[in-house]
């Protein structure tokens, strides 16, 4: 049985101009341990589909589906108290803007040790143990000390590992990673993606990596997901997907790389692979 | 944080210089010749007129009678009055908890229900629940002081008979002062009914005095918390799986109340604007009152060493302010 199971997800928005749908009829699997990846271009519903699963999207959308199974329980069936049970413990999310997701009025150590609190029966002591060993699990130097920092007082990368520091407190099943480099210099990317997938293999965890980038994919992922325009058009493991890809958009995608440039020029989604923008 | 404090306090000495120089060019630039006051009905020849402006020292150079001021408010010495010949100070220190009770109250009502208000239109952003809070906030906002008081009056007062109309406490409580704090000195009389009558006295005067601000901070709070709760941080908390309570109450609220703590902070000079209607509509012996009548009496030096004392507790308040700011926002705190 899958970890995570979603059938025939729809995530609709109200707005000025009428009904907007922003994921259409999704459906995914994401086995325990499993590192998938979600491709797609920005407004393709990543996001918004993974946000469904948190239960972290606003009053004014709509969600409806036909299952969204995780261990089995369907999450559309389960109270608002149900699932901030779950929240935070046996799934959690990181998301793109490392210091924006840091609240800048609490230390990262009353940051780590909320979670604690809301989900282990730990004391004090224990929390503020937890605290340190998380941050220096996620490679913090002077982990004691950087219990009382700010968030300002710390670099994007480091944000980002108190981040990681966070989704990873209470060991969750599911990780959710929203585009987790994007905001990073480049050697920094690195360093957290390799934090990532080092933790999703100690604890085991699947890992639902939400990207951009066909390199990061191609480095870290099992099994790719390729969204457009809120729909699912290709789910491959990684290999087949770069050797062979199926659907005319992957192609199209893939032929838009930066390392398919010809003269200086890049071809573009539609114009590429016979794929056809649908309106 | 030290250094943060220090710098805020340096700027008070020329804020305070500044204020001086104010409050001695605002009242002799008023016509008015302040020995003819003196005299009333009866007049003054013109040698006696010579001698008393020789005595007040009006008959020096501007610069020189500034320059005298100073030197008497460096030493402690406000002035006396030139009506009751009593030191400015005294008189200050007479009306001024009636002044502080009010505002003080007038400030934590103003508080309370502009942040609880502002939070609620900002979670139920669009409902008719934010129309009607920020509606009544407008409204709130642009009622003439006078004419609201005048209203509450005639309603509360008149009408139903639930508030008296004046004062401070019922003319039979009569009972010496200790703090100057009526609602304390009630509870300290140990008088039955004295407490009750203080408070019943301070309800329409403190609801008046804090409409406006009650206002101002409920829009503020709607403004500052609509822009957190966009914020990613209060996606994470939310993903943690806290309870709604605590994200809006402690991860928005904290982040919310930096611009609000200004908002109230600026709103207390606000408060002594409104406090000189107010007591003058309810007959509330504090400063606002024995401004205006000093005003009218041309009375320099309680003019002078009135403002000067009033710009004080604001300044004093605006410290306060900056400093809470510098422990709300650890931007600040810790650059």
């Amino acid at each position: 049985m899958a970890l995570l199971e979603i059938r025939n997800l729809t995530v609709s928005f109200e707005t000025a101009a009428g009904r907007f749908h922003a994921v259409q009829g999704l459906d995914l699997a994401v086995d325990s341990g499993e590192v998938l990846a979600v491709v797609g271009e920005s407004g393709s519903g990543k996001s918004v589909a993974m946000l469904a699963v948190m239960g972290l999207l606003p009053d004014t959308a709509t969600v409806s589906a036909d299952a969204m199974l995780f261990q089995g329980r369907d999450l559309m069936s389960l109270s608002p108290r149900q699932r901030r049970r779950l929240a935070g413990r046996d799934m959690a999310m990181i998301f793109q803007e490392p210091i924006a997701s840091l609240n800048p009025c609490f230390t990262v150590g009353f940051q780590i040790e909320e979670t604690l609190k809301r989900h282990t029966g730990l004391d004090a002591a224990g929390r503020r143990r937890r605290a340190v060993e998380l941050l220096d699990a996620v490679g913090i130097p002077e982990p004691a000390q950087r219990l009382s920092s700010f968030p300002h007082q710390m670099s994007g990368g480091q944000c980002q590992r108190v981040m990681i520091a966070i989704a990873t407190a209470c060991t969750p099943k599911l990780l959710i990673a929203d585009e987790p480099t994007t905001a990073l210099d480049v050697t920094i990317q690195k360093q957290i993606l390799d934090l990532l997938l080092r933790l999703q293999l100690e604890h085991g965890m699947a890992l639902v990596l939400i990207t951009h980038d066909m390199g990061v994919v191609a480095e870290t992922a099992d099994r790719v997901v390729v969204q457009y325009r809120g729909r699912k058009m290709e789910d491959a493991d990684v290999l087949s997907l770069f050797e062979n890809p199926q659907n005319p958009y992957t192609r199209a995608l893939l032929s838009a790389l930066p390392e398919n440039a010809v003269g200086g020029r890049l071809p573009t989604v539609a114009a590429a692979g016979g794929w056809e923008a649908r309106p | 944080m030290l250094r943060f404090a220090l710098s805020r306090l340096l700027l008070v000495v020329p804020t305070f210089v500044g204020i001086t120089l104010i409050a001695f060019l605002f009242i002799r630039i008023l016509p008015g010749d302040p020995v003819l006051l003196m005299a009333g009905e009866r007049g003054v020849s013109p040698e006696r007129h010579a001698e008393l402006m020789a005595q007040f020292g009006f008959d020096k150079p501007m610069w020189r009678q500034y320059v005298d001021y100073i030197g008497q408010l460096l030493q402690g010495n406000f002035g006396h009055s030139f009506s009751t010949k009593r030191p400015v100070l005294e008189e200050f220190m007479a009306r001024f908890p009636a002044t502080l009770e009010l505002a003080l109250c007038a400030i934590v009502l103003a508080t309370v229900l502009g942040v609880a208000a502002g939070i609620l239109a900002a979670v139920k952003r669009g409902s008719w629940i934010d129309q009607a809070t920020m509606g009544t906030a407008l409204v709130g906002y642009s009622m003439p002081i006078f004419w609201w008081a005048l209203l509450l009056i005639i309603l509360f007062s008149t009408s139903l008979g639930w508030t008296p109309v004046s004062g401070r406490i019922a003319l039979t409580h009569y009972f010496p002062s200790v703090t100057g704090f009526m609602l304390v000195d009630s509870l300290l009389s140990g008088r039955p009914g004295a407490f009750a009558s203080a408070v019943h006295h301070l309800v329409l005067p403190t609801i008046v005095l804090a409409t406006i601000p009650l206002a101002v901070i409920a829009r503020q709070t709607r403004s500052a918390m609509l822009e957190v709760l966009g914020e990613v941080y209060m996606m994470t908390a939310r993903s943690k799986g806290l309870s709604p309570s605590r994200v809006i109450g402690l991860h928005a609220l904290r982040n919310a109340l930096i611009p609000v703590v200004t908002t109230i902070g600026l709103q207390v000079s606000v408060l002594m604007g409104g406090a000189i209607l107010t007591e003058t509509i309810f007959s509330w012996p504090g400063i606002g009152k024995w401004m205006i009548d000093s005003i009218s009496r041309r009375d320099y030096q309680v003019v002078q060493g009135g403002l000067l004392l009033i710009a004080a507790m604001v300044m004093l308040v605006n410290l306060t302010v900056d400093l809470l700011y510098g422990l709300v926002n650890p931007r600040v705190r810790h650059v």
